[in-house]
């Protein structure tokens, strides 16, 4: 098993086998008790897009509440997009989850424990999606081997007749891959996959991940809120925030030169023991509320680089460099702030008082601090 | 830190943490079971360590490593079937805001009276999951009142509130918040209004179970330097349980590592992270991918956590361990000391003529070793 290369082609050049454009998702929730008091829209994915190539693994990291899992249930079609569109292979899927549409995209739940039914042995598990698409030919018990072997669970006869309280955790989150691996998926769909997990045993677990993307091609989203993991894991690391895409990079680059104030604060609140300099947090607060969320980035109350046009217009998205985009007014031109928010014009300027790296903005907080 | 003086606590001078050598919770040969007879589960076996005054001592371990059931043990919260079998837990009371004479207490032989005493006023608890700890029906303030009437009987209704809205503000919240229910705050202000409970006796001991495991990380490192300020300000000691070894690095003076519900290795911060003796504590650390540098396909610990009810004999580890001998699978190795150093570490790699892989005779930097959170500390107590 090899730990992804660093991606240096631009992700967009390669077609991604499935597609995520603007997807939108918003929630009514009642104002208050009272029968009339009418209705507000809570927006949990505000036109969020994501792209899964073949052979490659994003990440999408965000703390809870963030709107990640919305994102990966809308892409299973589990619940249905208020807006924007899934595309697999460029195309768009129909309405519903019909059965062609399982067979390409799984999906693998965070909880083990709650996924797999209890009454049922792991041989039923999956020889279920194997009957119900037709597939497992003459020999279904076979099949079912061959699918425990691929996620490591040998010798597979011993497995196939226990009950999930006979399993580990891991063990468990294996059989639930194993089941979403039963029909030949193209895409998986892992939402917080280990999060569940022992921490001697999660490695072992994101190791397989790797393996079904280095040897069977999977396009794979990983979903989490542990950014360590999702630099170990995956090529590319998208980043959500109130239920808005802030930063998406090569995950190195994204953990190694963050370009959103956001990123630059998650990163400056993960335990890092090899951390020379205390930790000093780059920036303060908690989320907004997604019903009345602020005005303009919704991340301008909590950043310390927040300036004017933060509250007033939403940042457009700025490439900062080949593969590395952030949501950011930083990162735009101050000559062109003033026109209509337009990517593409905007180049990767860097404000002169920003300080990018998150080294120097620790140092910068350690020196006030004295 | 801007928080206003604690109330009990205005003389600074007296509560800057004495030496190490003034241990405040002394834990000997504690065992614990769950259930009876022979098919009672062994989740806690011969554990000692000690919790010296004004330190933060780490215990970490994986689930059913036997962590929180030690820490429920030493304060007698533990549930039935849980039994203490064996062991003794001495308790050296020092009223933070006392004259400095102290007195023992055996907690496992104290009655209900003794416990009562000690309980919350002196060794207090912070839970994992704040919602479950609080009272949903009842205000964040009757809660204090609560507390207040039973043990500081002289405060008058207003003085409680006060004290109430006080703590609030230690711990960076407003005093509005007294009128709130726990369900009407965000998972961070629940766990800092535990805290604020928590602070609120002048606890000597602070047991921290989990205390940010369920919160996210900016919540969690919020939560964390508020608590480690006021550790420095006010000189509690801590024992700070979590499954997160990267963060107890950052955090904790000592830490005592758990595995099947005995204690592994025992070290310094710095010199369990930098030189783990102990092949589960390697492990362990590997099982983090580090945050920079090159991205390297590591392993985590092969097979999953023990079955308490079906040990393997010997080391309990053995069967993970990429480096058991013969002797790992018969006999189970002691915790003791490692010569010339003040660490301890239970495996037969480090005792008779077995050698020792270089992976983990790796040079010990010292306990004296800088250390990032024991920089943070030094600065803040310095400070005027």
């Amino acid at each position: 098993m090899s730990v992804a290369p660093l991606a240096t082609a631009d992700p967009a050049a390669v077609r991604p086998v499935l597609e995520g454009r603007e997807l939108t998702k918003y929630f009514s929730v009642k104002r208050s008790r009272r029968i009339f008091s009418g209705e507000s829209r809570l927006f949990a994915v505000d036109r969020v897009s994501v792209a899964l190539a073949a052979g490659t693994v994003t990440a999408l990291v965000g703390e809870s509440g963030s709107g990640k899992t919305t994102v990966a249930r809308m892409l299973c079609k589990i619940i249905n997009p208020d807006g924007g569109e899934v595309l697999l292979d460029g195309e768009p899927v129909p309405k519903g989850r019909p059965r062609s549409y399982a067979r390409q995209v799984q999906m693998v739940f965070q909880d083990p424990f709650a996924s797999l039914n209890p009454i049922h042995r792991v041989r039923y598990d999956l020889l279920r999606p194997l009957k119900i698409h037709g597939l497992g030919g003459e020999a279904p018990d076979q099949a079912v081997a061959e699918l425990l072997h691929r996620v490591h669970l040998d010798p597979a006869e011993q497995y196939m007749s226990k009950f999930p309280h006979e399993l580990s955790g891991g063990q468990r989150q294996r059989v639930a891959i194993a089941r979403a691996l039963a029909v030949e998926p193209r895409v998986l769909l892992a939402d917080e996959p280990v999060s569940m997990l022992d921490v001697s045993i999660r490695l072992g677990l994101l190791n397989l991940l790797a393996d079904l993307r280095d040897r069977e091609h999977l396009a794979i989203l990983y979903v989490t809120h542990d950014i360590a993991s999702a630099r170990y894991l995956a090529d590319t690391i998208s980043v959500m925030y109130a239920g808005q895409l802030v930063e998406t990079a090569p995950s190195t680059r994204l953990t190694d030169s963050p370009a959103h104030p956001y990123t630059q604060l998650l990163l400056s609140a993960a335990p890092d023991p090899d951390r020379i300099e205390p930790p000093s947090l780059a920036g303060s607060g908690a989320p907004p509320s997604l019903i009345a969320p602020p005005s303009g980035c919704r991340f301008h109350p909590r950043c310390p680089h927040a300036m004017a046009i933060c509250s007033a217009k939403a940042p457009p998205s700025v490439t900062v460099s080949p593969g590395h985009v952030a949501s950011c007014w930083l990162h735009v031109d101050p000559s062109q702030r003033g026109v209509e928010g337009d990517g593409q014009a905007a180049g990767a300027t860097t404000d002169s008082t920003y300080q990018r790296p998150v080294v120097a903005s620790n140092d910068k907080h350690h020196l006030e601090e004295d | 830190m801007s928080a206003p003086p604690h109330l009990d606590q205005l003389d600074a001078s007296s509560v800057r943490p004495p030496k190490l050598s003034d241990p405040v919770l002394e834990i000997h040969d504690l065992s614990v079971d769950y259930g009876f007879g022979r098919e009672a589960v062994h989740a806690v076996v011969d554990c000692d360590m000690v919790l010296h005054r004004g330190q933060v001592l780490g215990l970490a371990g994986e689930s059913g490593s036997g962590k929180s059931t030690l820490a429920m043990a030493v304060i007698r919260l533990l549930r039935s079937p849980g039994v203490i079998t064996a062991g003794e837990v001495l308790f050296h009371s020092k009223p933070l805001g006392g004259d400095g004479s102290s007195e023992t207490i055996d907690l496992l032989r104290a009655g209900e009276e003794g416990l009562r005493k000690v309980r919350w006023s002196e060794i207090s608890v912070v839970f994992q999951s704040a919602l479950n700890a609080l009272n949903p029906v009842i205000t964040i303030g009757a809660q204090f009142d609560d507390m207040l009437r039973v043990h500081r009987p002289h405060f008058s209704a207003a003085e409680r509130w006060e004290k109430g809205v006080q703590l609030l503000e230690m711990v960076g919240m407003t005093g509005d918040r007294m009128r709130s229910f726990s369900h009407e705050l965000s998972g961070g202000m629940r766990q800092r209004a535990m805290i604020a409970m928590a602070l609120a006796l002048d606890p000597q001991v602070m047991i921290l179970d989990e205390p940010t495991t369920a919160l996210d990380v900016v919540t969690q490192r919020e939560i964390l330097e508020e608590l480690m300020g006021l550790r420095d300000r006010l000189g509690f000691a801590a024992l700070f349980i979590t499954h997160d070894l990267s963060l107890l690095v950052e955090l904790a003076d000592e830490i005592v590592v758990m595995y099947a519900g005995r204690l592994m290795e025992r070290a310094a911060a710095a010199s369990l992270f930098r030189a783990p003796r102990v092949p589960y504590t390697h492990g362990l650390l590997h099982c983090f991918p580090p945050m920079h540098g090159e991205r390297r396909p590591m392993e985590g610990i092969p097979g999953s956590p023990p079955d308490l009810r079906a040990l393997p004999t010997g080391c309990p580890f053995h069967p993970r361990c990429p480096w058991a001998m013969e002797r790992c699978r018969k006999e189970m190795p002691l915790l003791v000391r490692l010569d010339g150093s003040g660490r301890e570490a239970a495996c037969w790699l480090h005792s008779g003529d077995a050698t020792v892989p270089a992976e983990l005779a790796l040079p010990d930097p010292g306990a004296g070793a800088l250390r990032p959170g024991a920089r943070t500390s030094s600065t803040r107590r310095s400070a005027p």
